[in-house]
């Protein structure tokens, strides 16, 4: 059915921000390709049954604009990594090839 | 174990509120029974004897100047790390959160604290909820009270170990896919998960947001729903907050332990049997049935034909889901941040810190996530299992028209060994068979302890399985089956867990 392979994992992971290494890629290929084998049975599913996305009887939940205290900048900023000057600190934005 | 861990939750706020005990000698005797055991069973990832001990107090002198918060004032209770606390960290069992002190506590802690009940800690789980037998913690595996070689379950897999062991009498967990049921099973106790949208999710860390649902752990039906009234009921903090009342789940628990089922109509599911259970498992539910008829419930069979595609619709769903909400762990506003050494850019950054942050089952689910969701696999497979959530849906509409509740075994087979399954995410994921399809749907259920497995011993779950906002029901049925059990045997089965005392040589 499915068929994984490492280039396809490497794939995955670079869109999924991973920096897997080489033996995970050995490894997840099979795991996933296993776990797509069991998941792609839901192919038997009717195509003309509408999707369901959620359960709750909820559509728009609306609540009065009303100003309130949002989160203190230092609580915000508490459990950040780096910090300077009341805000994140981020490393460099643009790779040295862009 | 002191005779103050072996008490249930309602026995001890009964003592602690009459003054014959006070919370803090309680408190204490939980403390000094998790120093005892937890250095074998390693169900709690963090514990604040101080500050567990100083809400005792301020509790004791409310009682003494005559203000009692609630009925469960005064009793300690386990919170599942994934549920964030301000005084406590709250790591997901994950190295990318390790030591991570949330800004605000939980909508559900905000109303524990202010029922007065006493947070003693936060427990173990497969990291990020993801998994099915604790082993997935960053922090090392968790052992079942009843077989320190066998898992307690999961994800809640600490939380019950917990409070199988007398480490607490209460514990919360959260259950996406069973991470509750499932170890209540594994470990004999209450385990519940109530109607989605019915107990905030505010502070609960996200892992598939239409499934994921904060429920409770109780040696007993009362306790377990003595706890649902804490902190279930509408948060305006929470959008998918139902804005109505909730169920009357304590009297349910009250009037099903006067032992009438009459007229009660309980669905047998066809599917959720057969092939590929255990044998003990099989029998003890069996009987368990044979007990509700004897309550006077009448008891049909009933096919729900979708339910055999609900394990491929959740491996879909919620990794598609979980690899969103995981994206927030980007290295930049909390938790771990790798390679910022000035020769890597942010994009690298957040690579390098997901992978070594996160352990390969959840690098597994947002692979698998991302798969789904992509243009090419789109409609075969996310599209599919909204799909088949559809289908599941209407089955539950179909088989509660005829029936109050359904019930099956809340676990295919018993707790299995440490190790078994680790290499098999396929073989892991069957844990879950019985307990999706009311995830995927939204209603209520829960397992209760019916009995040991005559294979090997261990505790067999009985689930009953409730429409959305009639978790009642669902209590009702449990408390009735937990009395006409323990008559039956003679002793309750509570006290039938055994002392993990022992697993102090193990």
């Amino acid at each position: 059915m499915s068929d994984i392979t490492r280039s396809d994992v490497a794939h995955l992971a670079r869109l999924a921000r991973l920096a897997v290494t080489d033996d995970e890629l050995d490894v997840f290929s099979g795991q996933l390709d296993a776990i797509l084998d069991t998941v792609g049975r839901v192919s038997e599913i009717p195509d003309d049954v509408p999707p369901t996305s959620h359960v709750a009887p909820l559509t728009n939940v609306l609540r009065p604009d009303e100003p309130a205290p949002s989160l203190p900048r230092e609580a915000a900023l508490a459990g950040a990594p780096e910090a300077e000057e009341g805000r994140f600190r981020v490393p460099r934005i643009l790779g040295e090839s862009q | 174990m002191t005779e103050l861990t072996r008490l249930s939750a309602a026995e001890i706020a009964r003592r602690v509120q009459a003054r014959e005990v006070s919370s803090v000698e309680v408190t204490r005797a939980h403390l000094a029974r998790i120093e005892a055991v937890d250095g074998s069973l390693n169900a709690f990832l963090h514990v604040d004897a101080e500050g567990a001990l100083a809400a005792a107090a301020a509790i004791d002198e409310e009682i003494a100047a005559g203000t009692i918060r609630g009925p469960l004032a005064g009793v300690p209770v386990a919170v599942k790390d994934n549920i964030a606390t301000a005084d406590m960290p709250t790591t997901c069992a994950s190295r990318i959160l390790e030591g991570w002190r949330p800004p605000y506590d939980a909508t559900v802690v905000t109303r524990l604290r202010e029922a007065g009940l006493v947070p003693l800690g936060k427990t173990n789980l497969d990291e990020f909820a993801m998994g099915g037998s604790n082993e997935n913690s960053a922090f090392g595996a968790v052992r079942n009270p009843w077989d320190a070689s066998r898992v307690p379950g999961g994800s809640s897999g600490g939380s019950a170990a917990a409070t199988a062991a007398g480490e607490a009498p209460l514990a919360l967990g959260s259950d996406t896919g069973g991470s509750i049921r499932q170890p209540g099973a594994f470990t004999g106790l209450v385990g519940v998960k109530p109607t989605y949208g019915t107990v905030s999710r505010y502070g609960l860390v996200a892992f598939s947001s239409s499934l994921d649902q904060i429920g409770t752990f109780g040696r007993s039906v009362l306790d377990a729903a003595m706890l649902h009234e804490v902190v279930g009921g509408h948060d305006p903090a929470d959008q998918t907050s139902i804005a109505a009342p909730l169920p009357p789940v304590v009297e349910a628990a009250l009037a099903g332990a006067r032992g009438d089922l009459a007229g009660v109509r309980v669905g047998v599911v066809t599917e959720l049997s057969g092939e590929g259970y255990q044998p003990g498992v099989l029998a003890a539910f069996t009987d368990a049935v044979r007990v509700l008829t004897d309550l006077g419930a009448e008891v049909v069979e009933v096919s729900c034909p979708s339910f055999t595609a609900a394990m491929p619709a959740y491996y879909i769903i919620a990794p598609s889901e979980a690899s969103s909400n995981l994206a927030r762990f980007d290295a930049m506003r909390y938790g771990l941040r790798v390679g910022d050494d000035g020769s890597h850019s942010t994009d690298q950054v957040m690579s390098l810190t997901r992978e070594a942050g996160f352990g390969p089952e959840v690098k597994r689910r947002i692979m698998i996530g991302t798969h789904a969701l992509s243009a090419g696999s789109y409609d075969a497979l996310y599209g599919k299992a909204q799909k088949a959530r559809t289908l599941i849906v209407r089955d539950f509409a179909a088989a509660f028209e005829d029936c109050d509740v359904l019930v099956s075994p809340t676990v295919p087979t018993t707790a299995f060994p440490i190790g078994d399954r680790v290499d098999d995410p396929v073989a892991m994921y069957l844990a879950d068979l019985c307990t999706i399809p009311t995830n995927l749907a939204g209603n209520a259920g829960l397992s209760v302890p019916c009995g040991l497995s005559a294979d090997d011993g261990m505790p067999v779950g009985l689930q009953v399985m409730a429409p959305a906002l009639a978790d009642d029901r669902a209590y009702r049925v449990a408390a009735a089956y937990e009395l006409a059990r323990d008559t039956s045997s003679g002793t309750p089965f509570a006290s039938t867990i055994p002392d993990p005392a022992v697993l102090e040589n193990a």
